[in-house]
């Protein structure tokens, strides 16, 4: 075994932590603004991230992928330098002191459930930070309105298939702006995070 | 250095104010693991709860992951391209018009997905420190010389067959406050896309011969040897070029892909 791959060994590479010292480096300018924040569409997707014992995670970065308001999968390059009109569905944010990130996006297009239904869309994150030795992923979904999010629960395959209190913690709650999506790393009420073995 | 610096979370047992641990401890800490571990079967990335990194005590999920067939979205991953990426960003030798101090060296390798394929065109960014072991990064307190002509950051795209090519100064440990006299192995960090947003990953690559990485509980949270194997780059003769640069080779695999042919045409 090593680090050179002979025919054969396609076993993954471990993932490791992003460790402390990421912020030079993978934020940049416009990284979390998928769509210019003062544009007529775009909604705010915002939070905070926490530890088990509740406290802000002020070392976490968050990246979100999502389809384009019109349902479809965006396959545009220029997330790392925006034009502003170009969406292309990807975006980054480093979380403040007070652990809270925001990201400036589109709805994404509905989508269709088991039964053909119009159903919420949700956006994939990952979560990475100091202290977590691999990078986490997980949904946020983007109810139109807390009659939506309960019907939800019960609609989707994925939030279907967990205990109610455990599937609210994929729910975004709708505010003023847009979204408020809380990342809890560990906890009674932390997060359900995914895996797609 | 300041206490936000590599901070263990409050009230770790090696906590502000608190008598840190020593290299021995954490080392039967690792070892215990590694021996719990050692029964049951590898696993194939790290353990997320690894008491050994204080870092991690409380900032790992308790609840095993939830176990899901990714769709739409979950199906594809952002695309990058020329405009994202200028060829010279490869080079972290040329940033500032000035040679910096250190080893010169060109790591390369191959980004594949789980199924054997080159992950072409796609985007691979690095960070590192310095040749003394220092970060260009405004927590980073450790008493080395900052270089005025080295950042330590660089990206790149893989080419058709999924190779990738850095040109980089060979960074140094350093210390940190996990415990007592901890060190870091010499270590580049690499993110990567695949083309499936399920093939996101970070990780640290890692230098052969370097005997700290038998002491750091981040590289040993891999708690199988083959698996930590994988993290380890090759020297290569064949990519050290004369008179100029040494030369490693590291190659990623990421997780397989779940698209069917059917969705890969659709592309």
């Amino acid at each position: 075994m090593s680090g050179v791959r002979t025919e054969g060994d396609l076993a993954p590479t471990p993932g490791q932590t992003v460790g402390p010292f990421y912020g030079y480096a993978l934020p940049y300018d416009g990284d979390s603004a998928l769509v210019p924040a003062g544009r007529a569409d775009a909604i705010r997707l915002h939070g905070v991230v926490t530890d088990g014992a509740g406290a802000p995670v002020p070392d976490a970065l968050l990246e979100i992928w999502q389809a384009d308001a019109d349902g479809s999968v965006p396959a545009r390059p220029g997330s790392l330098r925006r034009d502003g009109w170009t969406f292309t569905g990807w975006g980054r944010c480093a979380t403040l002191d007070d652990g809270s990130f925001s990201f400036s996006t589109v709805l994404p297009g509905r989508r269709r459930g088991a039964s053909g239904e119009d159903q919420a869309p949700y956006v994939a994150v990952t979560v990475f930070a100091r202290g977590l030795l691999d990078r986490l992923l997980t949904r946020a979904y983007l109810p139109s309105d807390a009659a939506e999010a309960g019907s939800l629960l019960s609609s989707d395959p994925l939030l279907a298939s967990l205990p109610p209190e455990r599937a609210r913690t994929l729910v975004a709650t709708p505010d003023a702006t847009g979204f408020r999506f809380d990342v809890r790393l560990q906890g009674e009420d932390e997060t359900v995070f995914l895996t797609h073995a | 250095m300041t206490s936000t610096t590599h901070a263990s979370p409050a009230g770790t047992p090696s906590g502000p104010g608190l008598p840190a641990h020593s290299q021995a401890e954490i080392s039967d800490e690792i070892a215990a693991l590694a021996a719990e571990d050692g029964a049951e079967a590898p696993r194939p990335g790290p353990r997320l709860d690894y008491a050994p990194y204080r870092s991690s005590l409380l900032r790992h999920p308790t609840k095993a992951p939830h176990q899901v067939d990714p769709e739409g979205i979950e199906l594809w991953a952002p695309c990058f391209g020329q405009r994202d990426v200028h060829a010279l960003e490869a080079d972290l030798t040329i940033q500032h018009g000035g040679e910096p101090v250190g080893e010169r060296m060109v790591v390369t390798g191959r980004v594949l997905d789980g199924d054997g394929r080159p992950v072409r065109r796609q985007l691979v960014e690095v960070w590192q420190a310095n040749a003394g072991g220092r970060y260009v990064h405004q927590r980073d307190q450790h008493p080395a010389a900052l270089d005025p002509h080295f950042t330590g950051t660089g990206r790149c795209l893989t080419d058709d067959d999924g190779w990738y090519r850095f040109t980089t100064i060979k960074p140094g440990p350093y210390p940190w406050k996990n415990h007592r006299n901890a060190w870091r192995p010499a270590h580049i960090h690499f993110s990567l896309f695949g083309t499936e947003f399920t093939q996101r990953t970070i990780t640290q690559m890692y230098f052969p011969g370097d005997q700290l990485v038998d002491l750091d509980p981040i590289i040993q949270s891999v708690t199988d040897p083959a698996a930590r194997e994988r993290l380890v780059a090759d020297y290569d003769h064949d990519v050290t070029t004369h008179e100029w640069a040494t030369g490693y080779r590291w190659d990623i695999v990421l997780t397989g892909s779940h698209r069917t042919p059917t969705e890969e045409e659709g592309a």
